[in-house]
């Protein structure tokens, strides 16, 4: 059951290299210009990284889960030449503004509408006619069901119900194997994403309204639709060809137009083939379709995670209508964390892993002595706080995958059980190997400090020995006398933006790629309230897939918007994402990233881990 | 039984340390983990479902010797039963925990006592069956003398307990206690 570490297929990259190029620190300038080479941003590490490079939506353009986890080669070779100076960008943003801010002020525009929730007919909106004309006699009692903003669905190739997020899987298991015949409808091939935009006649009845949708795409599939009559009327839906060759996301009805105000919610649907499982997400939020199938496959990872791929396909070989959620009793509150969590986390949105702020002095310190506490069993050694990394300690050659990590904390954050005692359990780290299990002794360091470590290790009986590892590097945190200055640093786990001393700053993300690590502050004031950080949340999601839509990308991008203004800007080397005011100007918002950048630079030893360490 | 003697040098005498490996079995939610908690903090607190498995100590001073439990929580969550051998092996003492409101688990707890019996000779291992949750006297639906007589027929000790209002979980592992180090 050991995790073969050594053998990992996904890891031989076309352009032959493993490791994230170890920076050129020569050339770490002390002002950061646009033109620096991966490996010399600000966070990048000195000495290499931590982490198997990634590309945003890797998962979902790759044919093959395992060929997932390279770095792109086309992320090195194919980027145009970089503007070199502040004034190119500068001259950039003004090219591109004009259009962008169009794009983004429907967006805003639709956002404050759907909030009031209700939509005056908008002129410059183009939207090509609704597809389904309908009326649905409401179901009450769904009301509250309907009103979820995203609803995510796991089911098994034969149709039976494995997850639901919302609601008991039975009571929409007729819903299940509707969308099962759609999907295998859709399917083109396998692991295949396909979306649906449903508006208008669906968005006020949600699932009812999805399954009249499906209704009139499939006259043969039979619906049973316990209560509320369905009357899917107009002129039936038709299929689109794929948007464009390589593009995940496949509209299967076109936008509806926006016309009635009641009706201006409009859901995506949109579904994830990872065979022997499908995952689907109805979802109200203005996400991309490449962002949601982007967290469908989380969840499959999840899965994964608890039971590997390898178990997963032997089980639905072995038994084709095989109920997984006997085995999976019990996880669901590890799924559901997991979903809340990427509601909230930019984490997951970036790709990248958060480090806590601490004094590399400190930092060094936590590292070297996790470095000595060493087993030769162990694979990876990894310090956590809350959602924050505080050190990761790894075997030379052996890198995690950011995706791996982001599910341990999920892992970490939904069990109190690792509180007491010290846990010893199988997991599987799906996209290192998704074949096998490692052994993760995960422990407390302290009662009442939230200081997590993990030991990963390949060998299932060596608990003793990894458990004295804990008590060597306990021992060793000691001995360096840097247990004080580590229990101050959670005293304070994130910065306020009032730091970097830009007035108009409100918020940002900026993103390491090389070392796969982001740092952003906390979120304050105006975005107080849970609504208003999901929104903020939901603004860099869209600007995140405008960056990266993989028909269009975009390097740079300016949005105003009536309550903030934001600017996106993604080079080979970083992605930097700030939020500012309303009241800011362009001009201001460029020379603040300029300020930024300085600030990030300075303070990169604290905010990233820029010396791993290897065992 | 396999048991370490080292000499306690601050009382200038050889007094014996055994080491007991004791696992705790039984469907998800019976009460394990609160057991294990309620034994070495002498606490309860309402927990989450365990994940792999949760290894406490708790070391015992007693005037002849130094007794130490090594105690391994198992989960009791369907998908880790093909790991849980790991923990039972070379175990000491096993208890089998079961719900006395809940009259499927102490079936389970039936079917944990064959795993045990294909990997243990009788003398090898003290077994314990506990009927745990005794404070839900209202929601019982096993009855004390079901167990009671279950664990005749099966020669295994038996206690019913509550975690959560300390009836006899000190009882029950001072019990396995004294077996472990009777059969040694
Ligand atoms: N009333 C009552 N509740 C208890 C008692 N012991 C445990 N519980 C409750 O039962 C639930 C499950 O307890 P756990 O100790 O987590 O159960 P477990 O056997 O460890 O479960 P797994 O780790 O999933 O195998 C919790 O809500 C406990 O609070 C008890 O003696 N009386
Ligand atoms: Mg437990």
């Amino acid at each position: 059951m050991a995790a073969d570490v050594h053998k990992k297929k996904g890891w031989e990259v076309p352009n032959g290299s493993l490791a994230p190029g170890d920076g050129q620190h020569a050339e770490r300038s002390e002002s950061p210009t646009p033109g620096l080479a991966q490996g010399t941003e600000p966070g990048a590490g000195q000495e290499g990284a931590m982490f198997v490079h990634t590309r945003s939506y890797e998962d979902l353009t790759s044919p093959e889960d395992g060929a997932a986890a390279a770095r792109s080669p086309e992320e090195r070779r194919g980027e145009p030449a970089e503007p070199t100076s502040m004034e190119q960008i500068s001259k950039d943003f003004s090219e591109l503004s004009t259009q962008l801010t169009g794009m983004a002020l429907d967006l805003e525009e639709e956002m404050r509408q759907s909030k009031e929730g209700k939509l005056e007919p908008s002129p410059q909106t183009t939207h090509r006619d609704s597809v389904l004309s309908g009326k649905e006699e409401e179901d009450v009692t769904m009301d509250a069901w309907r009103m979820h903003r995203k609803h995510v669905f796991v089911l098994s190739e034969a149709g039976k119900p494995v997850y639901s997020r919302y609601g008991s899987e039975e009571a929409l298991s007729s819903t299940m194997g509707v969308m099962m015949a759609l999907v295998s409808f859709l399917e083109a091939e396998k692991n295949a994403i396909r979306s649906i935009h449903a508006g208008t006649a669906l968005g006020g009845n949600g699932m009812w309204g999805l399954m009249a949708c499906l209704a009139v795409l499939l006259p043969w599939a039979t619906l049973a639709v316990p209560r509320g009559r369905l009357v899917a009327g107009g002129r039936g839906c038709s299929l689109a060809p794929p948007c464009s060759p390589g593009e995940p996301g496949l509209q299967v009805c076109p936008r509806p137009s926006r016309g009635t105000p009641s009706q201006a919610d409009g859901y995506k649907v949109v579904f994830v083939r990872r065979s022997p499982l499908v995952l689907v997400a109805v979802a109200r939020t203005r996400q991309s379709e490449q962002e949601i199938a982007h967290e469908l496959l989380y969840i499959y990872y999840q899965i994964l995670s608890l039971l590997t791929w390898t178990q997963l396909n032997h089980i639905f070989q072995q038994k084709q209508n095989y109920d997984l959620r006997r085995l999976l009793a019990g996880s669901e509150r590890i799924t559901d964390n997991l979903l809340d969590l990427m509601a909230h986390d930019p984490s997951f949105l970036m790709g990248a892993v958060r480090c806590l702020p601490l004094a590399a002095s400190v930092r060094d310190a936590v590292s070297t002595s996790l470095q000595q506490a060493k087993a030769k069993s162990l694979v990876f050694s990894i310090l956590l706080s809350g959602n924050q990394l505080v050190s990761l300690v790894r075997k030379k050659d052996q890198f995690l995958h950011p995706i791996d990590l982001h599910l341990l904390f999920n892992l970490i954050s939904s069990s109190s059980s690792f509180r007491e005692g010290e846990a010893w359990t199988p997991i599987c780290l799906p996209k290192f190997n998704s074949s096998g299990f490692f052994h993760a002794h995960i422990s407390y360091l302290e009662q009442e400090m939230d200081l997590c470590l993990l030991l990963v290790s390949t060998d299932r009986e060596d608990f003793f020995t990894v458990s004295d590892c804990k008590r060597r590097f306990q021992e060793r945190l000691r001995r360096r006398g840097v247990h004080h200055a580590l229990q101050e640093a959670l005293r304070t786990p994130f910065y306020s933006v009032a730091q970097v001393g830009i007035p108009d700053l409100r918020h940002f993300i900026y993103k390491s790629k090389s070392s796969g690590l982001f740092t952003s502050p906390e979120i304050e004031a105006p975005y107080v309230r849970e609504e208003e950080k999901e929104r903020l949340l939901g603004l860099y999601q869209y600007l995140h897939s405008r960056a990266h839509n993989s028909s269009r990308p975009l390097k740079n991008i300016y949005f105003t918007g009536p309550r903030e203004n934001l600017l996106a800007w993604v080079t080979s080397a970083f992605e930097l994402y700030i939020c500012y005011s309303p009241l800011g100007t362009k001009a201001g918002a460029i020379s603040a990233v300029n300020k930024l950048m300085k600030w990030i630079r300075k303070e990169e030893d604290r905010l990233f881990i820029l010396t791993p360490q290897t065992y | 039984m396999a048991q370490q003697a080292m000499p306690d040098t601050s009382l200038g005498q050889m007094r014996p340390t055994y080491i007991y490996k004791v696992v705790l079995l039984g469907s998800t939610s019976v009460g394990k983990s609160s057991l294990a908690y309620r034994y070495v903090k002498n606490d309860f607190k309402e927990s989450l479902p365990t994940v792999g498995c949760s290894f406490f100590t708790q070391t015992l001073n007693l005037e002849v010797a130094t007794v130490r439990f090594e105690i391994w929580d198992t989960a009791g969550q369907e998908k880790y039963h093909s790991v849980c051998h790991l923990y039972y092996r070379g175990a000491h003492a096993a208890l089998l925990v079961y719900d006395i409101s809940n009259k499927e688990t102490l079936n389970r707890a039936k079917l944990w006592l064959r795993d045990l019996e294909k990997e243990f000779l009788p003398d090898e291992i003290v077994i314990a069956l506990v009927g745990n949750k005794t404070d839900l006297a209202a929601e019982r639906e096993v009855a004390t003398e079901e167990g009671e007589e279950f664990a005749r027929t099966k020669d295994l000790l038996f206690m019913e307990t509550s975690a959560k209002s300390n009836h006899q979980v000190n009882d029950i592992f001072m019990a396995i206690g004294e077996l472990c180090d009777s059969s040694s």
